[in-house]
């Protein structure tokens, strides 16, 4: 455009307003506030069991957190856009057993191949989700939930009672499930990895954005040309590949297999998200927050194990947490909301 | 100019359902022009502009971009064809930033495809300077008055090189200075060749900005032409093809008690130290801009919305905050703005919806009756002349105006001693509207206190008997029937009310 431009008004530098400051401030605080909260259950734990903070039981920790992070950072690519993704734990269960079947039956199936072959399955079972939500119109909660049965009824009869064990596995696989790189698993680098892309895709792409823009308000989606159908379908064939991907190292991990694997695990899933600040109403979160979230329950559980608090409590622990964290998240969007409203006047100062 | 146009619309009809938003309606905009449409409301114009805007697809006729037909399938479409549109709600992406909503899917890219955020921030505010606002690019987009959220969304048409650039209402919320940048804006648009469709209730701006107009009136084409030979009372005949002072018949009735008495309401950022009384028998209208904080005050004195200082009484009984229970309770019935998703449950059957807020006396031992609600839903649809054709059709196949009464009759149903009603006849054909304000005034005539919301002057000024006027938040001006007049209202609507 050749208009003139008006240098009247104030450079841009010196507008930084307050509204700002308070939601940058808090979009911080809710990370942060996770950090915090890890450090609250891991001092208290190791100071009762200085055996909790020794490199190896850490490396457990961190491990034992991959899987979950992993299935965390393609719920929140759903999440985020006014969806949920219920059928990740048998998505999960599937490409693994699948996957295990496929090494144990061609014992000379190359390590990625094997793996880039549980990644298929769980990107088949995303593409189904994606386009009954997307294509069909029907709310992602009824239609992952249907497949969250159909997956597993699978894998059930698939499996037919069987189970693939680390006998039947080649060493390349298993050695994936211990091996280490300067002291850290690679299963946690391979999440680290995966965390790292999904955070620069949702940052700084623009796909990444327009999800934001779909979860925070849909018909202005529409009318501003997202295709917003084209959009949904591919998060879930993402989370599918992220669940295809954690189900081929949870086979490295564990060594043994049945069609049992993963039966549960979307609640989880679902509750780190939460936990890590993801809105369950979409347009915002990150992938980050959503790791943490699941490093910070899969802590509590290490801790309350080694605590010796009975099993019973453990669970009703973990929902405590899972419910004081959503308060937190709403005290601090009403008190973002009220500052918003009432932050300077703007243009009609 | 006898340039082709930039962007035709031929001979277009639309219906929905039964109702018939357009019937053969023609739109020539041609390169450099500013063109008014203009029409009351309810007469097509929305459904014109989505047209434009690939929201929905016509049911004939053609849409001719260059002089070729084209099909707009989705708004992407339309965009592609450099048609933006500035919708008069505006379509904004609370979570995201100010920036990013303004260039969201063509962010500046820089290495790698990565979007530049300094780069688009720093666009972005190059945009505001243009149009002279203050805005924080970084900052989110929640929390903006409308006024800023509308001029987001006008920077967000200047944003990529459109071709034809319509604007729906954009004065409605904005400031006197404001309103100067933005016809600078579409003057230097205009040099660049575009083509404006401007819409807007203000015929002096139409005057001073437009060359052309076309005029819809209850889904038909009425007249297009230059507007040289124009005068306001000219057009305004051409928009309501009749009288004025046939379309309100407010009675008079002697005002009785104070059955609502609200003092000293306050939420913050929205509305401040607002006082008022309704008596039994008047009529008061609560009038304004869009977004002064009128329909902010009606739902928090039916108690959607809680305040955070003040007080409201019914029949002098002060009522608890934020219930809509006991609003409901002390007799107060609501008619919200958007009847589509806060007045109706569109799915559910005429009878179902006129019975909703009556559910409590309609049902025996906690069961409902089916017959109970379809003998209350036949005796309200005799008494408001509803058209229909079975009591069992769901609510969403009626036109806007039926629509309108089913909501009424359902408050009606309760025996309010205070309605407020929240825009009654937007989006209503002219008929029914007149009939809605029969139906108002009878109600008053009973002694019902009526507090009436509403953007339109000529509806404000014949229904009310008395004008209280909003301007950002504060109640500025409050005028009895022999001193309200068109002028009066305005001004004091802009901030600048001679009185207080």
């Amino acid at each position: 455009m050749t208009t003139q431009l008006d240098t009247a008004a104030a450079p841009p530098s010196a507008r930084r307003t307050a509204a700002r400051r308070l939601s940058t401030r808090v979009g911080r605080v809710r990370e942060l506030g996770i950090v915090v909260a890890l450090a609250l259950v891991v001092i208290p734990t190791a100071i009762v069991n200085p055996r909790f903070i020794q490199p190896q039981s850490l490396r457990d920790l961190l491990l034992n957190a991959s899987i979950v992070a992993l299935l965390a950072v393609g719920q929140t690519l759903v999440v985020i856009t006014r969806n949920v993704d219920l059928s990740v734990g048998s998505v999960l269960g599937l490409a693994a057993f699948l996957t295990a079947q496929q090494f144990a039956d061609h014992p000379g199936t190359p390590l990625l191949a094997g793996i880039g072959f549980g990644v298929a399955v769980g990107l088949a079972c995303g593409l189904l989700n994606g386009l009954l939500v997307a294509l069909g119109n029907v709310p992602s909660l009824v239609v992952t939930l249907g497949t969250l049965y159909v997956f597993r009824g699978i894998d059930y009869a698939l499996a037919q009672g069987r189970q693939v064990n680390a006998a039947n596995l080649p060493d390349a696989l298993l050695n994936l499930g211990s091996a280490r790189v300067l002291g850290i698993p690679i299963l946690v680098l391979v999440t680290v990895v995966v965390i790292a892309v999904a955070a620069v895709y949702l940052r700084s792409y623009r796909s990444g954005r327009e999800l934001y823009a779909i979860g925070s308000n849909p018909e202005a989606a529409t009318l501003a040309g997202i295709p917003v159908a084209k959009r949904t379908l591919t998060t879930f064939v993402l989370s599918g590949l992220v669940a295809g991907l954690a189900g081929a190292l949870w086979v490295a991990r564990y060594g043994t297999v049945d069609a049992a694997a993963g039966t549960g695990l979307e609640l989880q899933v679902v509750a780190a998200v939460v936990v890590g600040g993801v809105a369950i109403f979409g347009g915002s979160g990150t992938v980050a927050g959503a790791a943490l979230g699941a490093l910070l329950l899969g802590t509590i559980t290490s801790c309350l194990v080694v605590l010796q608090i009975p099993a019973f409590w453990q669970q009703a622990i973990a929902g405590a947490l899972l419910l004081s964290a959503i308060t937190v998240d709403r005290l601090l969007a009403l008190r973002l909301a009220k500052a918003l409203r009432t932050s300077e006047g703007t243009s009609h100062a | 100019m006898d340039r082709p146009p930039v962007v035709a619309l031929d001979e277009v009809s639309k219906s929905f359902g039964a109702v018939r938003a357009l019937s053969g309606v023609s739109l020539r905009l041609l390169p450099g022009e500013a063109h008014a449409l203009l029409g009351e409301n309810g007469a097509g114009k929305s459904t014109l502009i989505k047209t434009l805007a690939g929201v929905h697809r016509p049911d004939s006729g053609r849409v001719e971009v260059d002089g070729s037909e084209r099909r707009f399938s989705t708004p992407a479409d339309a965009l592609a064809a450099g048609i933006a549109i500035i919708y008069q709600e505006p379509t904004l992406f609370g979570d995201l930033s100010v920036a990013e909503n303004v260039f969201m899917g063509r962010q500046p890219l820089g290495f790698g495809r990565r979007i530049d955020e300094a780069a688009m921030h720093a666009r972005t505010s190059e945009l505001f300077s243009r149009l002279g606002v203050r805005l924080d690019p970084a900052r989110p987009a929640r929390g903006l008055s409308i006024a800023d959220q509308q001029l987001v969304e006008i920077a967000k048409a200047l944003s990529f090189d459109a071709r034809v650039i319509v604007m729906d209402e954009p004065t409605a919320a904005l400031s006197a200075h404001e309103v100067q940048r933005l016809f600078g804006v579409v003057q230097a648009l205009r040099a660049q060749d575009a083509a404006v469709l401007f819409v807007s209730h203000r015929l002096d701006e139409v005057f001073s900005l437009c060359q052309r107009a076309t005029v819809l009136r209850d889904g038909e084409f009425v007249w297009s032409g230059p507007l040289t030979d124009e005068t306001p009372d000219s057009l305004v005949r051409r928009m309501v093809g009749r009288e004025l002072s046939q379309l309100f018949p407010k009675e008079d009735t002697a005002a009785g008690d104070v059955l609502l008495s609200v003092q000293r309401l306050t939420r913050e950022g929205v509305f401040t130290d607002v006082s008022f009384d309704v008596r039994a028998g008047e009529i008061v209208a609560l009038s304004g801009l869009v977004g002064a904080g009128r329909s902010e005050v009606a739902r928090a004195v039916f108690g959607i919305d809680r305040p955070d200082g003040g007080s409201v009484h019914v029949r002098g009984r002060k009522l608890k905050y934020g219930s809509p229970t006991a609003a409901m309770a002390a007799g107060i019935g609501f008619v919200p703005e958007d009847r589509r998703q806060q007045g109706l449950v569109m799915d559910a059957s005429i009878e179902r919806n006129t019975a909703l807020a009556s559910l409590g006396r309609l049902s025996t031992f906690g069961l409902l009756r089916r017959s109970s609600e379809r003998a209350l839903a036949q005796d309200w649809a005799v008494k408001l002349r509803l058209k229909f054709a079975k009591l069992s059709d769901p609510v969403g196949v009626l036109s806007g105006g039926n629509q309108q009464k089913v909501v009424l009759a359902k408050w009606l149903a309760r025996k309010p001693s205070v309605l407020i009603v929240d825009e009654p006849t937007r989006g209503i054909d002219v008929g029914t509207k007149a009939e809605v304000h029969r139906l108002l005034s009878e109600l008053a005539g009973q002694g019902v206190a009526v507090l009436m919301i509403s953007s339109e002057l000529p509806e404000v000024l014949g229904m009310a008997d008395r004008v209280l006027v909003m301007h950002e938040g504060r109640l500025v001006e409050e005028l009895s029937r022999a001193e309200a007049t068109e002028e009066r209202v305005a001004m004091a609507a802009a901030g600048q009310a001679v009185t207080r």
